[in-house]
């Protein structure tokens, strides 16, 4: 009897490690899937931002110093950690946004149908960062929560789950751009 | 506060589905005790009925739903906000993206459907689309996505074939009841106890429209749900309050909005048919209490 016990309560334990193990595969999987989503987004921007230059730069012949800077700057979105790529993107953001603000100065750039049409894709590739950025990080929360409360953090040590970083956001994307030209 | 409302929510709707599974084989019991030898047979009759009539109900309720009301799949240039604003909110939710429909129609109104995700589709009226602007459009859109994601037409679906099997067994109990079954035509062979007998015809009786509360309660549960999951997606109370609010300006039906497929709307389709109707018999919450939910979030 009592060894019947002993293997029922073994066996127990067992696929109670085996589901929770699973969970956290799962999380962890989650994990970098959302994050292969901002890199999808990232790496749009990225290819998007020299056909904007180009449509800009027949226009626009006093703002090449801007025009330069977001061109280098580009670089950074598809190189480095996570957290620097994010934060190359904040920056080229607001060097974006001064450069959609050009269309006040110059209205031939404004009636240009190819300048209004990838404003509208990087506006939009750039919300959808924010949102896959919020998804990772609740993800990133999910998966620490339980990494680290008890029971699972046994499990977690016992395989070597690694804790994962949140993206931070920076101060200043939360406050209104400052346009300087 | 947003993450105690969702647990809040689950833990309701695991209670109703509960009392409803319960409500349904105990009507089982009622007949066969009251018309029959047996008071477990009625029950095994009411389990298999219900394992045989609730995948039938599944897999014919979402193909029907977008037919019925008139929806016809959006054109992507046409709607290149509306499909960005799905795009954005569907990556946020780890749904798949979910086909769009519009539904040609001037009252504010949108729906979801789809038994799984993969299924997902979501519709608008036209008249939504042209009213709300895109914040508060995020705000329905999250809603919809909302509904998808927490598998509530999964739940709603099963709901309704459960009235729907209640219904039934109701019926051959009256049918019974009038035309004699084994224990009443058996001339009192075995009684049976009189309380319990007034018990099970009660049951008989009432388990119908109890039924039919119990699935209005899950409906508005999960309404309540799907708005706190919409915050928690958009992050923006405000966008779905003044969605919300725009939305219960207007009065006008959806056209082919059905009975069955209301629980799926953002709010209450049929609004002129039942306006004195009060909260128990609605599908939704008043949209008041909604609102002041959201921005207690």
């Amino acid at each position: 009897m009592t060894t019947i016990i002993i293997i029922v309560v073994i066996v127990l334990i067992g696929l109670y490690v085996m589901s929770q193990y699973n969970g956290m595969i799962k999380l962890r999987n989650w994990v970098q899937e959302s994050w292969h989503q901002i890199d999808v987004q990232l790496q749009r921007r990225h290819d998007l931002i020299p056909n904007l230059v180009n449509t800009v730069k027949g226009y626009a012949t006093h703002e090449q110093e801007t025009l330069e800077k977001v061109i280098q700057a580009r670089n950074q979105l598809v190189e480095g950690t996570p957290q620097e790529r994010i934060e190359a993107d904040n920056q080229i953001q607001e060097t974006l946004r001064s450069i959609f603000a050009l269309s006040e100065s110059y209205p031939d750039l404004k009636a240009n149908e190819n300048f209004l049409k990838l404003q509208d894709e990087l506006t939009e590739t750039e919300n959808k960062v924010a949102y896959s950025r919020q998804l990772y990080n609740k993800t990133v929360a999910d998966y620490n929560i339980k990494r680290e409360t008890f029971p699972t953090n046994i499990i977690a040590n016992m395989f070597g789950f690694k804790r994962e970083e949140m993206l931070e956001a920076p101060e200043e994307s939360r406050e209104a751009p400052t346009v300087s030209f | 506060m947003l993450y105690k409302q969702i647990q809040d929510n689950k833990r309701k709707t695991i209670l109703l589905v509960t009392l409803f599974v319960s409500l349904t084989l105990a009507i089982g019991w009622a007949v066969g005790y009251a018309f029959s030898e047996s008071s477990i047979s009625g029950m095994v009759i009411t389990a298999i009925i219900l394992v045989v009539y609730i995948p039938m109900t599944y897999m014919s309720a979402s193909s029907q739903v977008l037919k019925m009301s008139g929806a016809k799949e959006a054109d992507r240039n046409e709607h290149a906000q509306l499909y960005a604003i799905v795009e954005e909110l569907s990556l946020v939710s780890r749904v798949p993206m979910p086909k769009v429909y519009i539904i040609d129609d001037p009252a504010l109104n949108a729906f979801a459907t789809g038994i799984k995700p993969e299924k997902g589709a979501v519709a608008f009226t036209t008249g939504l689309l042209e009213t709300l602007n895109r914040e508060e459009l995020s705000g329905v859109v999250a809603h919809e996505l909302a509904h998808i994601r927490n598998y509530d037409i999964r739940l709603m679906t099963i709901c309704i074939a459960l009235v729907g099997v209640i219904i039934l067994i109701a019926d051959v109990g009256t049918r019974f009841f009038f035309f004699g079954g084994n224990r009443r035509g058996g001339g009192g062979k075995r009684g049976g106890n009189p309380i319990i007998m007034i018990v099970a015809i009660l049951l008989i009786i009432l388990a119908p429209m109890a039924a039919q509360f119990t699935r209005l309660a899950v409906s508005r549960n999960r309404e309540y749900l799907a708005d706190a999951t919409a915050v928690e997606f958009t992050r923006n109370p405000e966008g779905l309050v003044r969605a919300l609010r725009k939305i219960s300006g207007d009065t006008r039906d959806v056209k082919k909005a059905q009975e069955s497929t209301a629980s799926m709307y953002i709010s209450r389709p049929l609004k002129k048919k039942k306006k004195n109707r009060n909260n128990m018999w609605s599908t939704h919450p008043p949209i008041e209490d909604r609102i002041k939910r959201l921005q207690e979030m």
